[in-house]
């Protein structure tokens, strides 16, 4: 498989990368680490004339745990999302969804930039950081600005971000309460067939706070306000348990592919809801 | 047709420079270029594993990866972890074990397994089945590359306690 020629550039700094975008416009792309891209560029699916490579630009990497917030710079790799113990404390859902993402191989080179900025619907970290109210770091010719991940997705492989911005780092608020993620897929290696991400807060026996947010169901990620305001106020008995997964019904819209018609994905939407919720209460 | 660039790299400890259209990916690169031929092409869409390579002690998926992105990199395959006169205790735990029948994707599972081997040298059978998923198989069934895996962990660890 032999993609289109184009122009290489490794810039080492961002006012480098601001530069090169504001020339070459929509034909230029930035690369982290390249493992949605590349396959793209084999297929001729994506035309990249200018092909950007941000793996020499400083101040994209790192995890910082503050007290309220965490911090993930673009270029993170899911391996090192795994890796980190203090995140695994702070937040264990992105360890527990990183560990369901693709294979070793891919996961060294895949990172949170690029698994959120690409808009693809089958991409796990854009669902989860719905779940978790992250905000992603724009920077661009006009400078930084912030945007919620619940804002961000617009329709498959279109998002908040300009062609001349660059997604530079991920901030989740220190989630609290019991956590879930649950994907179905065919195999390893696969995008999700249906996949759930769930935080729950617990006070006693009764759900205070609920997030849930489904990937791969619609052409963005969903974050689904009314299964998790199904959940507050209940005991997560099985009547709950229902109203949650109705009420996420009626936010998805998937559509038929090689993993199934949408009857089937709508049933599988319903399983995987209902286990992420089930273990994340049991974890609250 | 874009401008070839100029590319330095080190491949089994061997500086290479070369000149080379930033689209070649690393795969083509180390077999047609080089002639480092361990490495395979099976899928050439990141899933199968057979084009695995070490850069900087990670592996890495030669068929998804541009030329240009390896641009300094310091890159080891399977003729760099062992050959016929010195094999590496995952070859000969491949062939004792018979964790091969094809061998089409023998170079990449070992050299798969030797940088799982670093990260955790002491894997359960669990952790490596985990660890080596992103290598396809179709004659095995994998149960005897998990035995020979295990056994070469079982093998360098004991050499490595009679060392010191």
């Amino acid at each position: 498989m032999i993609p289109a020629a184009f122009d290489y550039h490794r810039p080492t700094d961002m006012a480098g990368v601001i530069a090169l975008l504001q020339e070459h416009g929509d034909d230029a792309r930035v690369m982290a680490g390249g493992h949605s891209l590349i396959p793209m560029m084999k297929l001729r699916m994506a035309d990249v004339p200018h092909l950007i490579d941000l793996q020499s630009v400083s101040g994209l990497g790192g995890i910082s745990i503050g007290s309220e917030n965490i911090r993930i710079g673009a270029m993170v790799t899911q391996t090192d999302i795994i890796a980190d113990d203090a995140l695994a404390k702070g937040a264990p859902i992105l360890r527990e969804a990183a560990l369901q993402i693709a294979d070793p191989q891919v996961r060294n080179m895949g990172t949170v930039g690029g698994n959120v900025a690409n808009g693809d619907p089958g991409n796990d970290m854009p669902g989860l950081m719905q779940c978790l109210d992250a905000t992603f770091s724009l920077i661009g010719p006009d400078g930084v600005r912030d945007v919620p991940a619940r804002d961000f997705y617009e329709a498959a492989y279109m998002t908040a971000r300009t062609d001349e911005e660059v997604l530079t780092a991920v901030t989740i608020p220190l989630p609290a309460g019991g956590y879930a993620y649950e994907k179905q897929k065919r195999k390893i290696g696969d995008y999700a067939t249906a996949a759930a991400a769930v935080q729950i807060v617990r006070d006693g026996n009764i759900c205070t706070a609920a997030s849930i947010a489904m990937t791969n169901l619609s052409d963005t990620p969903i974050y689904s306000e009314a299964a998790g305001a199904a959940l507050v106020g209940t005991s997560v008995d099985d009547a709950a348990l229902a109203a949650a997964a109705d009420a996420m019904q009626g936010d998805i819209d998937p559509s038929e592919d090689n993993r199934g018609p949408v009857a089937f994905k709508k049933h599988v939407a319903g399983v995987i809801v209902r286990r992420a919720i089930t273990r994340a209460w049991s974890r609250a | 047709m874009s401008d070839k660039i100029h590319i330095k790299m080190t491949v089994n400890g061997k500086p290479e420079e070369f000149l080379a259209e930033p689209r070649e990916l690393l795969i083509y690169t180390l077999r047609e270029r080089l002639n480092i031929t361990g490495p395979h092409i099976g899928c050439e869409t990141s899933h199968c594993g057979a084009c695995t390579v070490t850069i900087g002690g990670k592996s890495v998926k030669a068929c998804t990866m541009f030329v240009a992105q390896a641009d300094g990199a310091d890159i080891t395959t399977i003729e760099g972890i062992g050959g016929p006169d010195d094999l590496h205790p995952l070859q000969t735990a491949f062939k004792e074990h018979h964790g091969l029948q094809c061998g089409y994707c023998t170079p990449g599972m070992i050299t798969r397994a030797a940088a799982l081997l670093e990260e955790n040298p002491n894997p359960t059978e669990e952790e490596i089945r985990f660890g080596m998923a992103g290598n396809l198989c179709r004659c095995t069934g994998y149960q005897n590359i998990v035995k020979s895996i295990l056994a070469a962990a079982a093998e360098i660890n004991a050499s490595k306690e009679a060392a010191q």
